[in-house]
Formats: structure tokens, C-alpha cells, sequence
């Protein structure tokens, strides 16, 4: 008997002494580094510490068609270059287009050039007419695939890097599906800014500014086919109006942002304002030099996402592989722009589908309420069951204690979030915590009714209720995994309480309570039990 | 102490009354779910898809100005709520197309800062979601609510009779109908967190119903004679200072997040707390009286 009472009271003990180790460095700041840095923590919730949960929907089929567009471009440049004129050109469903010839041989030879130049389309001839033929270029499934795959990894990928320059503790980035990126960013506080960072394509091009047609026309809807209109944004640092400048640009960029090695934030030249000051890698710096060579003396754009920054006109050929992105940004604006432009563009464009921002002081607030519903409620309870089952009652209450304890011990140990439905989730496990216990000691009522001795009576009553309890709490349990699984949001943090909480339970009313009765019985048998 | 000492009550001699009442709640129920599925139902944004702020103002505002600002923004089909006392205003925007994921909370809230220059505020929290996304919520909710059902059935199945699982799931689904209902009638919007709510207070009727099976069939075993009706008066007689005390010790915890949990756990709490009182109520006048018009009177013995 005895060995039975102190095996079991050593394994309480043994388990209180590891959930206060695991447990306390969540509840306080002031413990030793090397205690808390060894020790995983519970983390709180976005709705306790205020934070941005971002779903992003990554579009693909942009990326698709951007990446086409972009072979458009080439097959197009190959073609001039080959001397055959192309006609018309043409989107044709999903990733390809097609290209038209005058009559001749055009159409066959450019094939056979377009087949050999990029493996990575299927080319085939279209419809011959008389007055002309076409080539039909698509990607290959293969190509197609890659860039479905890319654009979601490489997304993930792009952002997490963004966000760690941007100084986020524990940010979540994650793959969701074929199409979604999750983007978790707790105690966030600049939460617009943070949002705009993590959505911006942050596509960078250089484009020249087509000074042979005129911009009124192309407002009135005659653009040149090679040129698009696209807008200068400005503020005004006084009034902080915004003003919008239409520019005519080429179509074509001369240089894009993926071979940029460094971007940094610089003050000081105009007026004191930021700049972004950007370094090419080698190939970048050589392009850029030819570029600024061929056109001194012209505009060139420098478009971000399809607004243009700033359109400085080249002075002199820029060798060396620096340039400058200039306009009226706050130093805050300039070093985003300095961490994207650092952390690449995006695959594929995102937008944002699911935005739920909780600033810091509602977050505090949850918290303050929070936590006191639950040690009000937990006092209630306590009280109710010291009142009803009076010693019996306590002992109760004394398992309901480690009950508390190891389930917060627990969800350290898991490193589990605890959200404001999770507190509720407590509260609910603490109410129904007791009622193995009431089952148990309603049997020990009944039992002491049937004129049975005390300790035969609390043997027979902890029996007779074992299968109920575990039954009953078997099937809180199925619930609560199930919302686990399927839950979102706050539905899983409910559950993640909810069901250690049962499981725990389970342990500490079968355990916990009796050996207190059993140790009291081994020292001499009880001749009464207040319950 | 002791609440309830040796009732007799005959239990299945109400059961007349207690199917009438059921059959409303169910009814009312049903016409809710319905509801629901029409779109009629107040969904909360996280389930229909929509805009939810809340911004706390320095100073007290007008609601007439704030609407009327709104409308002339295009959104005069936005609900404002106004949280007395502490200048806190809740702005709710449902979605209304299903393609468009169109965000709107940022326009809005610098329209609202730009307006209002004298009375400076603080966005306390954005929550924007897609329909699509609210509609792949719901799904998954159906899904879950589904699952749990199945899992259970099958769980009492084999712990007791596959009648008993059944019997235990319909008045799992009664109280899950009968909170819908209710909360359809009172009007309080439907978001997650009152799916979670009735999952919960399934799980928590389906303990009560646990219970008092695994006294019917401890007292067949023991009982030979008599009806299986008076078995069940037996049971619930013997379970029920028992049921009585784990519902208040529940209802206790439950009224405390109520009162104390503040506003984002609100309707949870209610819909707990109601559902807590419906789940004792089925696990004694539903559960029991289906076992008994299913299995008959006789005193068959259940496995286990």
C-alpha cells in the first residue's frame, strides 16, 4: 500500500517540479538567460498581443501570363533582328501568343529560328492564308508547372526575407494550398506599413520616356503600340496632397530589378530628403552602362509596380554600376523601399484576402479580461466546490490546482498559442474538471448510504465511476481534436486548451485526489469523511 | 451538503411534454439553419465575408456624421455600432459580391481620419476577409460538425450499442438546432466563434448523455425485472444530484467569461451558457426516451 502511496506521490511531485521549470519563464522576465533561453515559452496570441494575420492569394495566372508576355517581347526582338517582320501580334489562352507574317516563307523560317532560340516554347505553325501565316508559341507544361510551383515558394521565400529585415520577432510565413500564403506577424505595430511591405510586387524597371509621341494623344487613347502610360506619384511635403503626372514610357524595360546586388537608404542631396541609392551586379552594371550611354540626353523612368518614382533625364553615361531612386519619400518609406528592392520582387503578384489587425492596446485589453474571467471563474469554482463537498471538496480543488498548472506547464512545453478563446477554453476545462470528481464523490455518497466502511466506500466509488469518467471524457476529447483539426483561427486555439485541459483531467481527478484519500486511510483508517 | 436527495421523479412520464417542447426548439432550429444557408441569418463577417473595424475615438462622435460620411464613400449599406461610454466605434461591412475580394478597411479608415481632423482615433483592430474565404470557414466548420458526429456515434456504438450512439447523437443535434434557433430569434450574429460554441456544448450534452447510459446500463445488468422506462427513471433519479452539480459548477465558469471576458467573447459565453441548459435538459427528456421508444420496454442487457 504504502510503496503504491509514495510511487504515485513522487510522480506528482516529479511532474510539479518539471512544470514549474517549463512553466515560469513564460510568466516572468526576471529568470537567469540560461534557464529561459533553454525552456520553450507559450506564445500569445495576435488577439492578446495586438499583431497582422495576413492570407494572401498568390496569382498565379498573372505570373503565367507575365512570364508569356515577357517571351512575346523576346520572340519579337529575335524576329526584328532576323529580318522577319512581324505583322500582329497576339495572346492565345493560357501562357502563349501568336505571331503574324506577311506571305512567304516568313512564317516557316521564323519557327524554325523561334524553335531554336527558346526550348523552353512549344512553337508550331498556325492558319496560312493568303495574305499572310501565323506562329503559335506556348510554354511547355513543364515550364508552365515550374513557375506554378515557383511562384509560391519563391513567394514565401521573397516575404520572409522582407519581414526579417524589417525586424519582426517570430513571424509565421507559410505555404497554404496550391495558392495561399499565410503570413503571421505578432505585436506588429505599424500595422499599414507592415502590410504594404509584405503585398508590394515590387517589380523595379527602367523604362526610357518616349519623346516621339506626343502624351496628349496617348490620354485620348491613341497609345503607340510600344508605349504605355503610366503615373508619377508625388506628396507634396507641405499640404501632403498627392499629385498624379502622367508619363508616356516605352513598354519595354531596359533593365529590371533582379540584377540589383545592394539598395540602402541615403540622405542629404535635395532639400535633405531620402533617397535609395542601388548597386548592379555585374551584368546589371554592364547593362546599365550601355544603356546610359545610348541614351544621354533622355529621360529614363524608374517604375516600381507600375508607378514611376522618379524619370531623371540621363546626363552622361553612368558606368560603375550605381544609380539613385529619388522623390519625395519619408526616411520610413525609403527604407522599405530599400528592403524590397534588397529582398527581390514577387513571383507573382498577391492580394491580400484575409487581413485581421489587432492593434497592442486591444490586445492588452483581451488580455486584462482574459485572464481575470478565468481566475474568477477558477476562484468560483473552487469556492462552490469547498463549500458543497466541504473536505472532500478541497481535495478536489487541490487536484484542480496541479490541473492548472500542468496544462499551462503543457502548452509551454508545445510552444501552443494561447489566444482569448484558448482562455476561454481553460475556463471551460476548469468547469468541467470537477466533474470527474463530483461523479466519483456522488458514488462515495451513495456507497456511504449503503452503510459500506469509509475506505471501502471511496475504493468502491473511484471503481464504480472510472468507466463514466473516461467515457465522458472521451468524447469531449473526439470534439476537441476534431476542431483542432479542422478549426481555423480561434476555433483551434479553443481546442488546443480544451482538450489538454480533458486529458489532463484525466490524470489529475483519478490520481490526484485519491491518493490524498489513500494516504489519509494508510495512516489509520477513516472512521468519517466530510463530503 | 446536498442539493437533491432521493428524487423520485418520473422522468418518462414527462416525455410527452418535454417531445412538444423539443419539436419547437428543433422546428426553430431547422427555419434558423435555413435561414443561414439563404444568407438571412446575420452572419458574422468571418463567415459571410466582409469589413470589421473598430476604432477608439479621443473624444465622443456623431454617429449621423460618421454615416453620412460613409455613405457618400459608397458604403451606405455599413452597419455602425457605437460601444457606450468609451468611444469605441464598430464599423461592420458585409461582402456582397462572391468574386470580389476587394479590400476596403484602409480607404476607409483614412476617408473616417481625414474627415475628422478634431477628433483624432486609434484603429484597434481591422478584420478583412474574402467571401470566398468565409465561405471555405463555413464549409470546414459543416465538415467538422460532421466528423465529431460520426466519430461519436461510432465511439458509443462500440462502447455501448450502436442504439445508444444514435440516440445520444440526436440529442446532440437537438441542442445544436435548438441553439441555432435561439440565436436566430434573438438575432445575435453568427460568427466562428459560436460554431466553436456549439461543437463545444455538443461535447459537453454528449458527457451528460455518457453519463446517464452508463447508469441505465449498470442498473440493467443489476435490475431484471420492471420496465426498461422504469430503469431509466431509476437512472436519471440516481445521476441527477450529480447532473445538477457539474451543469451549476459549469454554468458558474461559463457566466464569469460572460460577465468578464469582455466584448470579443460575449455571444460565446451566451451561447455556451444557453447551450449548457439545453444539453442537461436533452441528456434527461431526449436521449433516454429515444433509447426507450427504439429498444422497446423489455430488459434486454447491453453489452460492455
Amino acid at each position: 500500500m504504502w510503496k503504491s502511496i509514495t510511487g504515485r506521490i513522487t510522480l506528482i511531485a516529479v511532474l510539479t517540479a518539471v512544470s514549474v521549470v517549463v512553466l515560469v519563464p513564460s510568466l516572468t522576465d526576471s529568470v537567469p538567460a540560461g534557464w529561459k533561453d533553454r525552456v520553450p515559452k507559450i506564445n500569445l496570441g495576435l488577439d492578446l498581443q495586438g499583431g497582422v494575420f495576413l492570407r494572401l492569394a498568390v496569382e498565379i495566372d498573372k505570373a503565367i501570363e507575365n512570364t508569356s508576355m515577357r517571351y512575346a517581347d523576346d520572340a519579337r526582338a529575335v524576329c526584328r533582328e532576323k529580318a522577319l517582320p512581324v505583322l500582329a501580334f497576339q495572346k492565345v489562352g493560357d501562357g502563349g501568343f501568336s505571331l503574324r507574317f506577311p506571305p512567304g516563307d516568313f512564317a516557316t523560317r521564323a519557327q524554325a529560328t523561334l524553335k531554336e532560340e527558346f526550348p523552353s516554347l512549344d512553337v508550331s505553325l498556325g492558319e496560312v492564308k493568303p495574305d499572310g501565316a501565323t506562329v503559335i508559341a506556348r510554354m511547355k507544361p513543364a515550364e508552365i508547372q515550374a513557375i506554378r510551383t515557383n511562384a509560391v515558394v519563391q513567394g514565401v521565400e521573397t516575404i520572409r526575407n522582407r519581414i526579417d529585415q524589417f525586424g519582426v520577432r517570430e513571424p509565421q510565413i507559410i505555404a497554404e494550398g496550391e495558392d495561399r500564403i499565410v503570413v503571421q506577424l505578432p505585436g506588429v505595430k505599424d500595422q499599414q506599413r507592415a502590410i504594404e511591405l509584405v503585398g508590394k510586387t515590387a517589380l523595379l524597371e527602367f523604362k526610357l520616356v518616349d519623346e516621339g509621341a506626343s502624351l496628349e494623344e496617348a490620354l485620348k487613347g491613341n497609345v503607340p503600340e510600344d508605349a504605355q502610360v503610366l503615373y508619377q506619384k508625388s506628396v507634396d511635403p507641405q499640404s501632403g496632397r498627392a499629385t498624379k503626372t502622367p508619363i508616356l514610357v516605352k513598354k519595354r524595360a531596359l533593365l529590371t530589378g533582379d540584377t540589383i546586388k545592394t539598395a540602402k537608404v541615403n540622405f542629404g542631396n535635395q532639400a535633405g530628403g531620402a533617397h535609395v541609392s542601388l548597386s548592379f551586379d555585374t551584368r546589371g552594371a554592364k547593362v546599365f552602362d550601355r544603356v546610359t550611354a545610348e541614351n544621354v540626353k533622355r529621360r529614363l523612368a524608374i517604375v516600381l509596380d507600375d508607378t514611376i518614382y522618379s524619370a531623371p533625364v540621363i546626363q552622361e553615361r553612368i558606368s560603375g554600376g550605381e544609380a539613385q531612386i529619388t522623390g519625395s519619400f519619408t526616411p520610413e518609406e525609403a527604407s522599405d523601399l530599400a528592403i524590397v528592392l534588397r529582398a527581390g520582387s514577387l513571383p507573382a503578384p498577391v492580394k491580400v484576402i484575409q487581413n485581421v489587425s489587432i492593434g497592442p492596446s486591444l490586445g492588452l485589453d483581451s488580455i486584462n479580461k482574459g485572464v481575470r474571467a478565468a481566475l474568477i471563474g477558477a476562484l468560483l469554482v473552487i469556492g462552490f466546490m469547498a463549500f458543497y463537498y466541504r473536505f472532500a471538496g478541497m481535495v478536489a480543488d487541490f487536484a484542480l490546482v496541479f490541473n492548472i498548472l500542468f496544462l499551462l506547464a503543457g502548452m509551454a512545453a508545445f510552444s501552443a498559442t494561447l489566444t482569448l478563446p484558448g482562455i476561454a477554453g481553460i475556463i471551460l476545462a476548469i468547469g468541467m474538471a470537477v466533474d470527474s470528481n463530483v461523479l466519483i464523490f456522488e458514488r462515495i455518497r451513495e456507497e456511504i448510504r449503503a452503510k459500506k466502511s469509509i475506505r471501502a466506500a471511496i475504493d468502491a466509488g473511484y471503481d464504480k465511476a472510472f468507466w463514466t469518467v473516461v467515457d465522458s471524457h472521451v468524447t469531449t476529447l473526439i470534439t476537441a481534436v476534431i476542431l483542432f483539426q479542422f478549426g481555423t483561427g480561434p476555433i483551434k486555439g479553443f481546442a488546443v486548451t480544451l482538450s489538454m485541459g480533458v486529458a489532463i483531467n484525466l490524470f489529475t481527478a483519478l490520481v490526484c485526489t485519491k491518493v490524498v484519500f489513500d494516504y489519509l486511510n494508510a495512516k489509520k483508517p477513516m472512521q468519517a469523511l466530510s463530503i | 451538503m446536498e442539493l437533491v436527495k432521493n428524487t423520485k421523479i418520473d422522468f418518462m412520464g414527462l416525455k410527452k411534454y418535454a417531445f412538444s417542447f423539443s419539436a419547437v426548439l428543433v422546428i426553430l432550429g431547422f427555419v434558423g439553419t435555413v435561414q443561414i444557408y439563404r444568407g438571412k441569418a446575420n452572419l458574422g463577417i468571418d463567415l459571410a465575408g466582409g469589413t470589421s473595424i473598430q476604432l477608439k475615438f479621443q473624444k465622443p462622435f456623431s454617429m449621423d456624421e460618421i454615416r453620412s460620411l460613409l455613405a457618400k464613400a459608397g458604403h451606405s449599406e455599413a452597419t455602425l455600432q457605437e460601444v457606450s461610454g468609451e468611444n469605441i466605434l464598430l464599423v461592420k461591412l458585409r461582402a456582397l459580391g462572391k468574386q470580389d475580394e476587394k479590400m476596403v478597411a484602409e480607404p476607409m479608415v483614412n476617408l473616417l481620419r481625414q474627415s475628422l481632423p478634431g477628433n483624432p482615433f486609434v484603429v484597434e483592430s481591422v478584420s478583412e476577409i474574402g467571401p470566398a474565404i468565409g465561405h471555405k470557414l463555413r464549409k470546414d466548420a459543416e465538415l467538422a460538425m460532421l466528423i465529431s458526429a460520426l466519430a461519436i456515434i461510432v465511439y458509443l456504438a462500440w462502447r455501448f450499442e450502436f442504439k445508444f450512439g444514435v440516440a445520444a447523437a440526436i440529442a446532440t443535434f437537438h441542442d445544436i438546432f435548438a441553439l441555432v434557433g435561439i440565436f436566430w430569434i434573438l438575432g445575435i450574429e453568427k460568427d466562428l466563434l459560436f460554431i466553436t460554441a456549439l461543437l463545444t456544448v455538443g461535447g459537453y450534452s454528449l458527457t451528460d448523455t455518457v453519463v446517464v447510459f452508463d447508469r441505465i446500463r449498470e442498473n440493467i445488468r443489476l435490475r431484471k425485472k420492471g420496465t426498461f422506462s422504469e430503469t431509466i427513471n431509476l437512472s436519471v433519479n440516481e445521476v441527477l444530484s450529480r447532473t445538477i452539480v457539474t451543469s451549476l459548477t459549469v454554468f458558474i465558469a461559463v457566466v464569469t467569461l460572460l460577465i468578464f471576458g469582455g466584448m470579443v467573447l460575449r455571444n460565446f459565453a451566451l451561447a455556451l451558457a444557453i447551450g449548457i441548459v439545453i444539453g442537461t435538459y436533452s441528456s434527461i427528456f431526449v436521449a433516454s426516451p429515444v433509447v426507450a421508444l427504439w429498444r422497446g420496454e423489455k430488459m434486454t442487457a447491453v453489452k460492455g
